[in-house]
């Protein structure tokens, strides 16, 4: 039976493996919470939450229970509707970036070949077809949360959020540019901006695109420090620096609508963390079964954000903006050179 | 095609469903004690003076100028990079030429002192 031309199991597949990335993101967004107090309080020398639960493992659930029970304040002088509606602007790109990344390889159902990529089909012979325009999708995505945090800055009428709202996108499309530069060396290796294609080209260690060359690896690491600074983590986290802007853009919200920034900055990370996995360190290839593979490579990487947060101390504004205008932007321009050349001559 | 984008759309309505679903559902159990103080913005405990959506510093206006100007730039990157190696040392050149012209706006950029922060 088919709709639309495609197998009916082709439609169950869809909706199985939607539901199944979203309850993962979820969970892994509830506890990277839990993970980063812990990891944050031991490099502290302390023990982090411990009292919910069997080592405080119920601590996410806590939480959540209570800013379900929170009171729902929307300020007087606030533009209700733009109120309103940030929380979901900044949590629904953060989540629907990951439809088009591939978290694992092929697999056969009753004679269906399925890949385990959201937006994608295989037929018999076990051909992929994903979205041509991958990366840019992503990209996209990522640009989209800025909107979510503008509109909570300027309809919040206050102050601090307003201040926190404007510096966070001014850091948002500063780092998107040399983001965005850092990934043109991987499409000159790739040849392709399909996700599935740029996995399937990063077979063992040596295929990874961080390890291709020296300007691919200098490209990696470019990139990532950019994408902390676009879903603002430290130490690039000025938009709520507390000392200074109380909460930055979300300081009215309360409740679920700011549990919902919490989630969106948090699956912002489990984000981040597969694109780059996917982009430079190959994916889901590697020793495990391939969907372990991927799952290992994105928590090594949340494991680094925290690492660093728990490491570094925050920017100062005028050195953030220029640490990303003065130095990744021009850097990135000479990788692409760099990267061209090198590709030409050891062709 | 439709294989490829129907997921997202999918995906999206879970998404919008689960972020609006916990909002109403926070809205209807949550605790109601509000008081025109509480619903004042926040200023460190201060009397709120005037709106706070006014003017602010052009600064940002010309960050984002320049991030348009470049990002359009990179867009331009994009196609050259995927067809890169069919290209070949025709693209390399044509490439160079693109990026030096590129350079020389970004350090007229630097020179005119708009990248920097005071």
């Amino acid at each position: 039976m088919e709709i639309m031309g495609l197998p009916l199991i082709y439609y169950g597949a869809m909706i199985l493996k939607v539901l199944l990335a979203f309850v993962f993101v979820l969970l892994t967004v509830a506890y990277a919470t839990y993970a980063e107090r812990k990891i944050i309080g031991h490099m502290q020398v302390r023990v982090g939450p411990n009292r919910v639960g069997p080592m405080g493992l119920l601590q996410p659930i806590a939480d959540g229970i209570k800013l379900f029970f929170k009171e729902e304040i929307i300020p007087s002088e606030a533009s209700k509707f733009a109120f309103l509606l940030a929380p979901l602007v900044a949590l629904i790109p953060a989540f629907i970036s990951f439809a088009v990344i591939p978290f694992g390889d092929v697999i056969e159902i009753a004679g269906y070949k399925i890949p385990l990529q959201i937006a994608a089909f295989a037929d018999n012979a076990g051909t992929v077809f994903d979205l041509n325009i991958g990366v840019l999708y992503i990209l996209a995505m990522a640009s989209l949360g800025v909107y979510g945090i503008v509109l909570a800055g300027w309809s919040s009428n206050s102050k601090y959020s307003l201040l926190g709202g404007l510096r966070s996108s001014a850091q948002m499309i500063s780092y998107e540019l040399a983001a965005g530069l850092a990934i043109v060396c991987v499409f000159m290796v790739s040849q392709s901006l399909s996700l599935h294609a740029i996995v399937a080209d990063q077979a063992g260690l040596f295929g990874w695109y961080l390890f291709r060359n020296p300007f691919t690896f200098l490209a990696g690491i470019i990139f990532f420090i950019c994408s902390l600074a676009e879903i603002n983590r430290t130490p690039f986290d000025l938009p709520e620096a507390e000392t200074e802007l109380v909460s930055g853009f979300c300081t009215e919200y309360s409740s679920m609508k700011y549990a919902m920034f919490f989630m969106a900055e948090y699956a912002n990370m489990v984000t981040v963390c597969a694109v780059t996995t996917t982009l430079f360190l190959g994916g889901w290839q590697g020793p495990l079964p391939s969907v372990l593979n991927f799952i290992a490579k994105v928590y090594f990487l949340m494991f680094v954000c925290m690492w660093i947060r728990a490491t570094y101390p925050r920017y100062r504004y005028d050195q953030l903006m220029k640490l990303g205008w003065k130095v990744f932007l021009p850097s990135t321009l000479f990788l692409i050179v760099g990267n061209a050349i090198w590709i030409t001559l050891f062709k | 095609m439709l294989g490829a984008y129907l997921p997202i759309i999918v995906l999206l309505v879970v998404a919008a469903c689960f972020g609006l679903g916990s909002v109403v559902v926070s809205s209807l159990v949550g605790q109601k004690k509000l008081s025109p103080v509480k619903l004042q913005p926040y200023e460190c405990g201060c009397e709120p003076v005037g709106s706070a959506q006014e003017r602010f510093s052009i600064k940002f206006y010309l960050i984002a100028m320049l991030f348009i100007l470049f990002d359009i730039e990179c867009v331009f990157l994009y196609p050259w990079a995927v067809l890169f190696k069919r290209l070949g040392v025709f693209g390399l050149i044509e490439m160079g030429v693109f990026v030096v012209i590129l350079f020389v706006g970004y350090i007229y950029v630097w020179k005119k002192g708009a990248l920097e922060w005071e």
